[in-house]
């Protein structure tokens, strides 16, 4: 077999000298799903029922049935998702372009500020700053916004409600835009329960992140965690969804590709 | 005079837990009308159509002119108790743990003469007497005869509290403290003598107003409980179902739709998942052991109460999917009652008309306030009834029902 990347990759990955890091939050009945007010539909959260243990209802085998939503747990966005990314071609699960579901990851560590206030919105001029550092954020990357936010196991912290509704971290509009329009990027991720904030719907246009990334056809991924885990530069994440016909999205099971 | 009821000792550990065991059950389909009166709490006779004899014992044909027009009608139930016994030996398992037991024989004014139970506020023979119908632990109507005038502790007497599902001194869970249903419910059985009530709230981070000031009562425990999850209902049963005496079932999910109104079925679905699959979910987790605790001492596993609603008689299609729900869990609690009857743990469903809450918004008053809700909970396991219809609205529906259920599908399909 001829030696090329791939083969030094197996080799790689067999040796440790490329770690895998799941960036995967466990799919339970305890992990809270987006809630929406009482009048509009609702994203069903996981849930699991057993089929038979090795029991009277199966005697030698255990196995479950389980129901959630498309944008339950750790998940992924498809442009369709979206009203500006509703006639966009090949827009959903099964007619998205594949080649773009495995690529390099940009993290930006917003961790300290998001630490100090929950409604943090990550800038262009962040992104620049972080730039400065890290170099340019290339076409076709995927970049990764850590909050640590995944740090949060408890599901009152997580969805982090209060009467004015929830307050987690997410992108400012001129950074999503700055992100579509002048670095091309394939999508964003975020470790929160959406990647727009918490607060977005009073942003404009309402949930930016949703409207540019999906109407220029990129993606976005949601509740991510280990983030802090990957470096700045140089991991490479997998974020495939399942491919239902017409999905929105899906759970996915992320993983980065980092050099140990 | 009637000693008043007072707490238990707690339970010695080494003594085995009494079985629970029923009195004798098999009635003829005749007189499974006394039953179905008792149910509701009421006090009702066979009266003939033709010539206006009132009887007793129930049977197929007047027993006077024989003929068949006999129809069910309330009594008051006054007479004179004109004999007495009490009883200190009987065969029958049920009776022989609980000797002595009085009975009386009632020559009610109404004409027939009954063999009753007798309370023990009840004059000695002879004397006036108020004869009505109850429910004993089989879940079968049988007389009982209580003083005229109210005595003191009346509900402590102890055939009164096998014949009731009274909450005094004894452990609640209440599975949906964020509705003000489901808190009215926790303070009316609070205020009724419960000695600690569970209440349940599923999804923590949506905090609705009132579930803190309940956990500030030195009588609650709040637990997380999501009837959804199978899994948050075996843990819940697997913690506490042990010590439930009475479980509340007042998690519902309320939708304002019929079928044309709303497209898709993700509402019905999520309706069906808590109105129904939730009380399934519950009844198989809590359901064994509450039955295993039908007869354990004075404070006993004693009742399961589902929070149905009238509409689950007949579909009111405003709010359509709604109903379908309630109708299935009827259907269900049904099941659930065959099941418990042998524990002598009572299942007792409220149908209530429209509550005063933001799902009914846009539908006219009367309508019911939770805490009127909350009191007709605590009135039917303090009187052992089977089904209560509280409120006007539910009052009207059940007798336009039971007058002609064809009917009043017509009249609620032209709301």
């Amino acid at each position: 077999m001829p030696a090329n990347s791939l083969t030094s990759l197996a080799a790689d990955l067999l040796s440790g000298r490329i770690r895998v890091v799941d960036l995967t939050q466990t799919l339970s009945p305890q992990f809270p799903q987006i809630a929406l007010p009482p009048e509009f539909g609702q994203c069903w959260p996981f849930r699991i029922e057993e089929i038979s243990r090795y029991d009277d209802r199966g005697s030698a085998w255990y196995w479950n049935n389980f129901s959630c939503g498309e944008h339950t747990g750790t998940h992924f966005d498809a442009p369709i998702h979206w009203v500006s990314g509703r006639d966009l071609p090949n827009n959903a699960t099964d007619s998205l372009p594949v080649q773009q579901l495995i690529g390099a990851a940009c993290v930006i560590d917003c961790s300290a500020p998001a630490s100090a206030d929950p409604d943090f919105l990550l800038t262009a001029d962040y992104l620049k700053d972080w730039e400065a550092v890290h170099g340019r954020i290339p076409p076709r990357s995927w970049v990764l916004m850590r909050t640590d936010w995944s740090k949060r196991t408890d599901p009152v912290a997580y969805q982090n409600y209060d009467e004015t509704g929830q307050h987690t971290p997410g992108p400012a509009v001129d950074a999503v835009r700055f992100l579509v329009d002048d670095r091309d990027v394939a999508g964003f991720g975020s470790e929160a329960i959406g990647t727009d904030a918490g607060q977005g719907y009073h942003l404009k246009p309402p949930y930016p992140c949703h409207y540019y990334m999906h109407g220029a056809g990129r993606y976005g991924l949601q509740c991510l965690k280990n983030l802090d885990l990957l470096p700045p530069t140089g991991a490479v994440i997998f974020c495939a969804p399942l491919k239902i016909k017409n999905g929105s999205g899906s759970p996915i099971r992320a993983l980065a590709l980092v050099p140990a | 005079m009637i000693p008043p009821l007072v707490r238990p000792d707690r339970k010695n550990p080494f003594v085995r837990t009494r079985q629970p065991l029923l009195p004798p059950w098999v009635r003829s389909r005749a007189a499974l009308g006394l039953t179905a009166a008792a149910a509701l709490g009421r006090f009702e006779l066979q009266v003939c159509g033709d010539c206006g004899a009132v009887q007793y014992p129930p049977r197929e044909m007047c027993h006077r002119c024989l003929t068949g027009t006999l129809r069910w009608r309330e009594q008051s139930g006054t007479g004179e108790l004109i004999a007495e016994t009490t009883v200190h030996h009987s065969n029958d398992l049920y009776f022989r743990e609980r000797v002595p037991w009085r009975l009386g024989l009632v020559r009610l004014d109404a004409g027939p003469t009954a063999v009753v139970h007798l309370h023990g506020g009840c004059p000695p023979a002879p004397g006036r007497v108020r004869v009505g119908a109850r429910l004993d632990k089989s879940g079968q109507g049988v007389l009982l005869a209580f003083p005229i005038d109210e005595v003191p502790n009346m509900a402590d007497d102890p055939l009164m509290r096998e014949m009731s599902c009274n909450p005094q001194f004894r452990k609640v869970l209440v599975t949906d403290g964020k509705t003000g249903v489901g808190q009215a419910v926790v303070r009316a059985i609070i205020d009724a003598g419960a000695d600690l009530v569970w209440v349940g709230y599923a999804e923590p981070w949506k905090k609705l107003p009132g579930l803190a000031a309940l956990e500030a009562l030195p009588q609650v425990a709040l637990l997380p409980l999501d009837l959804t999850d199978s899994g948050s209902v075996r843990q819940t049963a697997a913690e506490i179902g042990g010590r439930v005496d009475i479980l509340i079932n007042t998690a519902e999910v309320h939708r304002a739709q019929g079928i044309a109104s709303r497209n898709g079925i993700e509402v019905a679905r999520t309706e069906m998942d808590v109105n129904y699959f939730g009380l399934l979910r519950l009844a198989q987790e809590f359901g064994p052991v509450m039955r295993s605790r039908g007869a354990d001492g004075q404070s006993s596993a004693t009742a399961w109460v589902n929070l149905l609603s009238v509409y689950a008689l007949t579909n009111f299609p405003p709010h359509g999917t709604f109903s379908a729900s309630k109708a299935a869990a009827l259907s269900l609690s049904q099941c659930l009652r065959a099941e418990m009857r042998a524990a002598g743990v009572r299942v007792i469903n409220v149908f209530p008309g429209p509550i005063d809450d933001e799902w009914n918004q846009t539908l006219p008053p009367p309508k019911l306030t939770p805490d009127s809700l909350a009191r007709a909970v605590v009135t039917a396991l303090k009187d052992g009834v089977e089904d209560i219809y509280p409120g006007d609205v539910a009052q009207e529906w059940l007798a336009r029902w039971e007058e002609s259920p064809k009917v009043l599908e017509r009249e609620i399909s032209t709301y």
